[in-house]
Formats: structure tokens, C-alpha cells, sequence
């Protein structure tokens, strides 16, 4: 069957839930549908995908959501020109705490609740606690300096009151972070599901808050294509991108929950028990102890225009990678940044399935405080709520005045 | 300066693939050649051996710890750039071909870390070939035992020569443009399901 599809792509990804869309586009035949046979490559770190993308191994690859920027900045080791014409999902991340520093936690106040408000300043004053000893500061891990993860620990933190180093962040691969939080090398993280599900239901650590919570309907991974392969093959980029709209419809029907839990957790995939698939498909998230939450939007696939690559989003990274001193504001890198995104792409793949595609390409980031119906093409869609949890608001056209807040903040 | 002033670092889980890089740099005239296979407490021993030049197999997790260690850390004194240079296209694909990825301190001469480079592509390809060639003789090796076993069924159940046997087998094979230790294989297991006393 691969040997008569019209395109042939090679994709790589991580052992990560939201590889959901490439998996099912792969799996339930979305991809085959348009003509492409996807060849799916698991890989072992980001690195690995970035730079087997810049060699041509790759065409595509599922990528932290800020990577495509990073490289267009020159900010990695190995960069070269890469474009993120499609999102691959909102949310889906947590902050998970070792045992210990969720006791002290719930000594300060914190309860099982997921509130990011509640549960940072019950942070903020173990911190405070630590200092006030003379203790060393707790070290918490991401996956990626530019990672969503990062950023939205860093956003968390700050505008809990923990002053910058007064946690140390440091990077551990996801398939480890369970393991290196048991071992004591790390007092907590923030990484994507199922690796907080893992120390959750494995007894090693207590789920704090979520992304969800934290920045609701937030963009957190992409796909990202080599320029050079998408300028060259232009028509198998805009059958992948129908494809992967389509998964995002089969992954987001609850009645297909339990058949992409089985196809994430077999071997070729993420290798892992179905069980830990399941509480980011539901939203309901098993916290630890015996806790539970219901959080609605915790993974969204498809609603939201959960897929679309938002200029808005592209800049609201860029902003924090300018807040934690990885990059000089100045309306050059601002404009890269901007151009990584690639929504006209996305549009002019999409249109012949007559889906409901946005108005526009970037929007004031935490303005919506209640579902919205927007105008857009065709059908009916609606945005967010999309607030940040202290109340923050980002307006795309007014970077330098956001720029300026956060130096102060 | 003597090649021999270059403090390298070599970074590799797999122990057999490391001492032959080694063992490369070595030959090639480099003294100071650091071999780690566990990342646990790195930054420090970074710090302590301040290399010029850090060999990594692709394969290791930790590449974005390290990347990132590289690129903040006290630990390293000069930034860490990638690979010997950037506009080195062809060298770039060669070493991700490989399967290793090397990183120098900035301001690094690339004709002195050049030969470096190679050296480690060279040696990663010498050992994956080593590494596919002893799969091939293992896989050989079990081929030629089952083969043997499906020759002794059919002498036993036919009463056919060893020659006999084994020409029936091949014919068998290309009839069904299979291969003769796929055919053995079937054999063997259906003799085994049958309860021939050959598998019991």
C-alpha cells in the first residue's frame, strides 16, 4: 500500500501523549486517506529531532511548541530554517511534587485542588521556609530551555512571588523525570502527560497544579517541517496537515478514547500502560494519594481551533524567551519569531475540507473569560476561555509595553 | 599546537563504542581523552576536565541536559557551539548519519577539530557495521541450526537422504519465493504442533 501513495513523509516524534494526532493519523488510516504514506520514527531526545530534521532525516516532527522559533533565532547548537504550520493540541502538561515538598505544601495550605493560585503561594512559602534555614533551593525539571514547560513554570513561579533562583530548573528527558523524582535528584517538574500520571499513580509524587490551569487553551506542542522540505514538497505538507485535522476530529470523539489509549500504549509508541494514557484524554486527572479532579480542558485535540498556529502564540514565547535572557528584545528577532508560525499554510491546506478556520491569525491571548463563538469561514467555531490564572493579559501589538511589565514584574 | 593539547571529551553509554574511539584518538596523537558513560554528577567533572571539544552518541537521552549544561553552565568556561562548523553541511550529515554529534568551544580552529570529527564518524560507522555484521553471523548461525532440523525430519518421515532432503527443501523455497530458512522454520513448528516424534 505505501509503495503506490503519492507522498512519502518521515516523521519524528517522542514518546508523549500528545503524539496522539500523528499516531492516529498514521494508525486509523487518516494519512493513507490523503495519499501519504507516514513513516512514524521514535526518537530520544529533542535534539535528536531537531537535528535529524536539519539533515533531511526528517521531513516533519512533532516539536515543543517555541523549538521552530529557537531555531530561527539561532538559539540551538545545530539551526536551521524550520516552520511550524500546525499545532498539534492545546495543553496537556502538569506540575508534579515530590511527596515531601507536597507535605510541605499542605503544611502552607495547599489542597488537592489543582488551583495554580493556591498551590504557588503554599510553594512560595516552602521556598521562603528553605531560604530562611540556609537550606539549598529545591530543584525543579523541565524538558527543554524552549519548552512551553519552562515558560509556563518560570510565568507560575514569578508571579507566585518565588523569586527567580529561588528554585534551580534544570532538564531531564520526560521518560526519566518519574524516576529522577523517587531518587530524590529532583523535588519536582513540569513535563507532558502521561509522565505526571507516572509518579502519580506510582506513588512518587502528588500532581500541584495544571497547565490548563495555569494558562488555559495554551499551545504546547507543533509540527514542525524543515523550510527547505516544506518549500519542496508543498502538496504532501497540505495532505499531512488534512490528515492530521482529521485525527484531531477522530482523537477528540470520547468514543475513540479507549482505542487510542491501546494504539499509545503499545510498543512502537510510548510503551506504557493504558491506564496512564487515559487521564489526559478524559480530563480526569488522577492527582496522587487518592485524589481526583475533573479538569475539562485538560488536553484539548481539536476544539478551540485547537490545531491552529496562532501568531499570538509564536509571540507570547518569544516574549518569555526575551523575560529569562535567552534573546535581545528587538523588533528583527520579534518579526522571526512572528514568521515561524505559518497559519496561511495551514489555511490553504485546510479549506478544501470546509472546516471552520479563524478570522484572523493572532489574538489578544487572556482577554476571553467565557466560551466565545468567533466569526469565521463556513461552519461555527468557538475560542476559549483562554485567561492566564493571575489575571495577565498579552495583546500581540503591544510587545514592547508587555516586554517592558515583565522586566519590572 | 600538537594535537596532543586538545582536552576531548567523549561522552557514550555504550562502553565497547567509546574504547574504540578512544583508542582512535589516541593513535591519532590525543593524550587527553575523557571517557564518561554515566551523566550522574557530570557538571562537575565538566568543570574539572574543561574540555575543548565533547563527543556524544546520538542515542544518549540526556542531550538536551547536556546541550543546555553546555550553554549556561559555569561549568563550561567558553560557550559550546555545535559540530566544527556550521556552513560544514556534508560533515554535519555525516555525523548524524553516524549516529554522533561533537560540540567545541567557540573560537576552536576548525582544521584542528576537523580530524576529530571524522575520526569519531569514522569509528561510530567501523562499530554499527561490526555491530550489524556479528547480527548477521548470529542470525547465520541460528538459520543454518534450523535448517538442520527440518533436514532430520524429512530423512526420518521420508526416508530421504540428507542431499535429498536439503534439495527439497531449496526447491520448496523457490517455488514459494520464500527463503529456505523460512520454509525450515514452518516445517520445524508444524512437527512440533503434530507431535512428530523428531520434535519431541
Amino acid at each position: 500500500m505505501t509503495g503506490n501513495a503519492e507522498h512519502q513523509i518521515t516523521a519524528g516524534f517522542m514518546p508523549l501523549l500528545d503524539s496522539a494526532l500523528l499516531v492516529a493519523a498514521k494508525e486509523i488510516g487518516f494519512a493513507a486517506g490523503e495519499g501519504v504514506a507516514l513513516t512514524l520514527v521514535r526518537e530520544t531526545s529533542w535534539a535528536n529531532i531537531r537535528d535529524r530534521l536539519a539533515v533531511g532525516h526528517f521531513g516533519v516532527a512533532q516539536m515543543l511548541a517555541p523549538m521552530p522559533i529557537a531555531c530561527n533565532l539561532g538559539l540551538t547548537p545545530l539551526a536551521s530554517r524550520t516552520i511550524a504550520p500546525m499545532a498539534l493540541g492545546l495543553g496537556g502538561n502538569a506540575i508534579t511534587v515530590s511527596n515531601a515538598v507536597w507535605a510541605a505544601m499542605e503544611a502552607h495550605g495547599a489542597r488537592p485542588d489543582l488551583d495554580p493560585k493556591g498551590a504557588g503561594a503554599a510553594l512560595e512559602a516552602v521556598v521562603a521556609e528553605r531560604a530562611g534555614r540556609g537550606g539549598e533551593p529545591l530543584r525543579f525539571a523541565v524538558v527543554h530551555p524552549h519548552s512551553g514547560h519552562n515558560y509556563e513554570l518560570r510565568y507560575w513561579l514569578a508571579a507566585c512571588g518565588v523569586a527567580e533562583g529561588g528554585i534551580e530548573i534544570v532538564i531531564v528527558p520526560p521518560p526519566l523525570m518519574a524516576d529522577a523524582l523517587r531518587a530524590g535528584n529532583i523535588d519536582g517538574y513540569c513535563v507532558g502527560e502521561p509522565w505526571n500520571t507516572a509518579a502519580a499513580l506510582s506513588g512518587s509524587g502528588r500532581i500541584a497544579t495544571v497547565k490548563a490551569a495555569i494558562w488555559r487553551s495554551s499551545p504546547e506542542k507543533v509540527l514542525g517541517a524543515g523550510a527547505k522540505w516544506a518549500e519542496a514538497n508543498p502538496e504532501a505538507l497540505a495532505a499531512l496537515l488534512r490528515a492530521l485535522y482529521r485525527a484531531a476530529i477522530w482523537c477528540a470523539d470520547k468514543a475513540n478514547h479507549a482505542e487510542l489509549a491501546s494504539l499509545l500504549s503499545s510498543p512502537a509508541y510510548l510503551g506504557k500502560p493504558e491506564e496512564w494514557m487515559l487521564p489526559a484524554l478524559s480530563g480526569r486527572i488522577r492527582t496522587g494519594g487518592d485524589g481526583e479532579r475533573l479538569v475539562e480542558d485538560f488536553f484539548i485535540p481539536l476544539a478551540k481551533a485547537a490545531t491552529f498556529p496562532w501568531k499570538s502564540h509564536a509571540l507570547w514565547f518569544y516574549t518569555q524567551m526575551v523575560r529569562w535572557g535567552q534573546i535581545r528584545h528587538s523588533p528583527a528577532h520579534e518579526a522571526i519569531a512572528r514568521d515561524s508560525y505559518r497559519p496561511d499554510i495551514y489555511r490553504s491546506a485546510l479549506k478544501p475540507l470546509g472546516v471552520p478556520l479563524p478570522g484572523a491569525n493572532s489574538k489578544v491571548e487572556g482577554a476571553l473569560t467565557a466560551t466565545t463563538p468567533v466569526g469565521s469561514a463556513g461552519a461555527s467555531l468557538t475560542l476559549g476561555p483562554d485567561g492566564f490564572f493571575d489575571g495577565g493579559i498579552f495583546d500581540p501589538d503591544e510587545i514592547d509595553a508587555y516586554v517592558a511589565a515583565q522586566r519590572q514584574g | 599546537m600538537a594535537p596532543s593539547s586538545l582536552a576531548i571529551l567523549v561522552i557514550d553509554e555504550n562502553r565497547i563504542r567509546a574504547s574504540i574511539i578512544e583508542a582512535g584518538l589516541r593513535e591519532a596523537g590525543h593524550e587527553r581523552v575523557t571517557v564518561i558513560h554515566d551523566v550522574a554528577g557530570i557538571a562537575r567533572r565538566i568543570a574539572d576536565i574543561a574540555p575543548d571539544v565533547i563527543v556524544i552518541d546520538l542515542e544518549n537521552p540526556n542531550r538536551d541536559m547536556l546541550e543546555n549544561m553546555f550553554q549556561l553552565s559555569r561549568a563550561v568556561k567558553r560557550p559550546i557551539a555545535m559540530f566544527v562548523d556550521r556552513s560544514d553541511q556534508a560533515s554535519i550529515e555525516a555525523a548524524v548519519d553516524a549516529g554522533v554529534s561533537a560540540y567545541v568551544v567557540d573560537g576552536l580552529r576548525q582544521e584542528r577539530v576537523k580530524p576529530i570529527l571524522d575520526m569519531a564518524i569514522s569509528r561510530f560507522n567501523a562499530f554499527s557495521r561490526m555491530a550489524r555484521e556479528l547480527e548477521e553471523a548470529r542470525s547465520e548461525l541460528e538459520n543454518r541450526k534450523v535448517i538442520d532440523r527440518a533436514k532430520g525430519i524429512l530423512m526420518k518421515s521420508r526416508g530421504l537422504s540428507e542431499e535429498a532432503a536439503y534439495t527439497l527443501l531449496r526447491k520448496t523455497a523457490m517455488n514459494q519465493n520464500r527463503k529456505i530458512s523460512d520454509i525450515a522454520q514452518s516445517l520445524v513448528t508444524a512437527a512440533g504442533l503434530l507431535g512428530s516424534p523428531e520434535e519431541q
